[in-house]
């Protein structure tokens, strides 16, 4: 296992910092797009892109690179931020999100962004695509391992549980899934809305290997994803339990703040409280 | 009478003979190897047969990662589950991003007989043609559909090949070509273009010899390839004739007799679509279906003739 010095975590954090600001600055300048459940999965995305992935900014699509895919696409500006962060390109970028010819769209498209694996943006079909390339993994006895964010609400598709039972049956254990439990959709509450819970036990019953863990803390995560590496023959996932909205105080736990962009007044707040 | 032949019989082994040339294609199914014939690729390749369960948008969906992982994957199910069920799977992960899944989608049309609308895939082209970027291949025979699998596995991007269930005859030769984007003129007539698709096409080549007994010289064109068609030769032989008919075993709305309009709405040629009017199949024996659903070379005939008229 390589666990981060504290210095490391000092550094983890501090990148964690920066891509709050890239998220409320780019949605703040594009006027809509997905704010709360981008702040609640910042410290998974920072610990796979600075910490777990084998990845080569400078060859996006090398062959043994680890595979990180966002089920959940409308979180894309927390993946744009990480990859600018990361180098795979300028974070110039970031300030055309959703514009006319940009290469960030609205919701992830692998053909335009380096560094996107896989589009998304129509919930549920993610965890399935991951799958597909654990597979080609395991036929080709490759050493990648697979990664994929799902989200809280998008358990109610019915496809994650038909992925999750495929996963399992084909012994997947070169896959991670990550979900980001913020326990808000767009709508509300998930448990008002339409309960997915209990998230452990069912996953648990489908044959995962669970394993929970507070999705702020950078620690956590870490050991979490170097644990799941040494589970042999069943897949992994994390159930990273976060709060929507995290870091900016007016947003925190407000499904409101699902699918709506700060005006600027709340974007110049946002930042302050983000410094 | 041409021999019958069944076309997912010639796929199965035509999957065969793909995987032993091309280690990087896999086969999925959606439980319904038997009947979609890829059973026989996961006799042969059972390392490289993925068999997903009753679960069909998963199965394209993994497809699609294994795409994305240099494999070449051919996911197999019926025409209504695969172009339906996993319709928007196919639309937004799979074509959005052109990624090189083959679908193999057996039993379409409503001469599946005996089980039925649910089963029957009737709206399957239109379906699979409105998405942009997508490729659609419906073979006229046995011998036809090998080679389509084949030019599939060639071609980079996403394809839905559709195959019925019976046995259906023999109408192209093993000499002739197959290229995605082009037709195959069976016969040259002077007097109207039939145009037709899949299971329909030996209908058309019966129906011009009942035509020609009346001094009408079809032309008859087996447009194999829906998307992208092959608007030159289309047109060409509208041109000539004057009139056309086209023939499908699908809806009326968005299929071939669509595909033709579309191309040939600029020339002001009247054409006579022959396909099922906005209404679901039911059981039947298929030959019982294709009468009570007017899909039959009588059917074709009476069109040209109605088209000849209007023409006149």
């Amino acid at each position: 296992m390589s666990l981060p010095s504290d210095d490391r975590i000092e550094f983890l954090r501090a990148k964690a910092k920066r891509i709050r600001q890239h998220i409320i600055r780019m949605l703040g300048r594009a006027g809509s797009g997905h704010p709360g459940g981008s702040l609640s999965a910042v410290e998974i995305l920072v610990s796979l892109y600075f910490h777990k992935l084998r990845i080569n900014p400078e060859d996006p699509t090398w062959p043994d690179r680890d595979r990180f895919l966002m089920s959940k696409g409308h979180a894309a500006p927390v993946w744009y931020a990480t990859l600018a962060e990361a180098g795979f390109f300028p974070l110039s970028e970031l300030n055309h999100l959703r514009k006319l010819g940009s290469i960030l769209q609205g919701h992830p498209d692998m053909k335009r962004t380096p560094g996107v694996e896989m589009s998304s943006g129509s919930l549920g079909q993610g965890l399935s695509v991951a799958n597909g390339i654990a597979l080609a993994g395991k036929i080709d006895k490759t050493s990648y391992r697979v990664y994929v964010l799902i989200g809280d609400g998008e358990c109610q598709e019915g496809q994650i549980w038909e992925a999750a039972m495929a996963g399992a049956h084909y012994k997947l254990d070169n896959l991670c899934a990550i979900l980001d439990f913020n326990g808000f959709q767009i709508d509300g509450a998930i448990e008002s809305v339409m309960s997915p819970l209990p998230f452990a036990e069912k996953f648990s019953a489908f044959g995962w290997n669970v394993i929970t863990v507070d999705g702020h803390n950078i620690k956590e995560i870490i050991q979490a994803l170097e644990r799941a590496e040494t589970v042999k023959n069943k897949p992994t996932i994390i159930i990273a339990r976060t709060i929507k909205g995290k870091g900016v105080s007016f947003m925190e736990n407000r499904y409101e703040w699902h699918g709506k962009a700060p005006d600027p007044q709340q974007t110049e707040q946002a930042l302050k409280e983000l410094q | 009478m041409p021999e019958l032949k069944c076309t997912r019989e010639s796929c199965g082994k035509a999957l065969v003979e793909l995987g032993k040339r091309n280690h990087n294609v896999v086969v999925l199914s959606a439980d319904l190897a038997g009947s979609t014939k890829a059973d026989e690729f996961a006799k042969t390749f059972p390392g490289r047969f993925f068999n997903m369960g009753v679960a069909e948008a998963n199965m394209i969906n993994t497809a699609a990662g294994l795409a994305v992982s240099g494999k070449i994957p051919f996911a197999t199910t019926f025409a209504i589950f695969a172009s339906g069920r996993a319709w928007e799977q196919v639309r937004n992960t799979v074509a959005y991003s052109g990624l090189n899944v083959k679908t193999i989608a057996t039993h379409g049309g409503i001469s599946v007989g005996p089980d039925g609308a649910s089963h029957q895939g009737i709206e399957d082209i239109a379906l699979m043609r409105l998405i942009p970027g997508m490729t659609v291949l419906v073979p006229a025979d046995a011998v036809q559909t090998p080679k389509a699998i084949f030019a599939s596995a060639e071609y980079y991007g996403p394809v839905y090949i559709r195959l019925a269930r019976l046995k259906i005859p023999v109408v192209t030769k093993d000499t002739d070509s197959f290229i995605i984007g082009k037709s195959q003129v069976l016969k040259e007539g002077t007097d109207v273009t039939i145009i037709a698709c899949g299971t329909m096409v030996a209908a058309a080549l019966s129906a011009a010899e009942v035509l020609l007994k009346d001094n009408i010289n079809a032309t008859v064109i087996n447009a194999y390839s829906i998307k992208p068609l092959d608007t030159e030769t289309i047109i060409f032989w509208a041109r000539k004739t004057g009139v056309v008919v086209t023939a499908e075993e699908h809806l009326l709305a968005g299929g071939l007799g669509s595909a033709v309009a579309e191309t040939l709405s600029p020339h002001r040629i009247p054409i006579e679509m022959v396909a099922i009017k906005d209404r679901f199949g039911q059981s039947g024996e298929p030959d019982e279906l294709l009468k009570e659903y007017h899909l039959t070379d009588y059917d074709i005939v009476e069109a040209a003739r109605r088209v000849r008229v209007r023409a006149s």
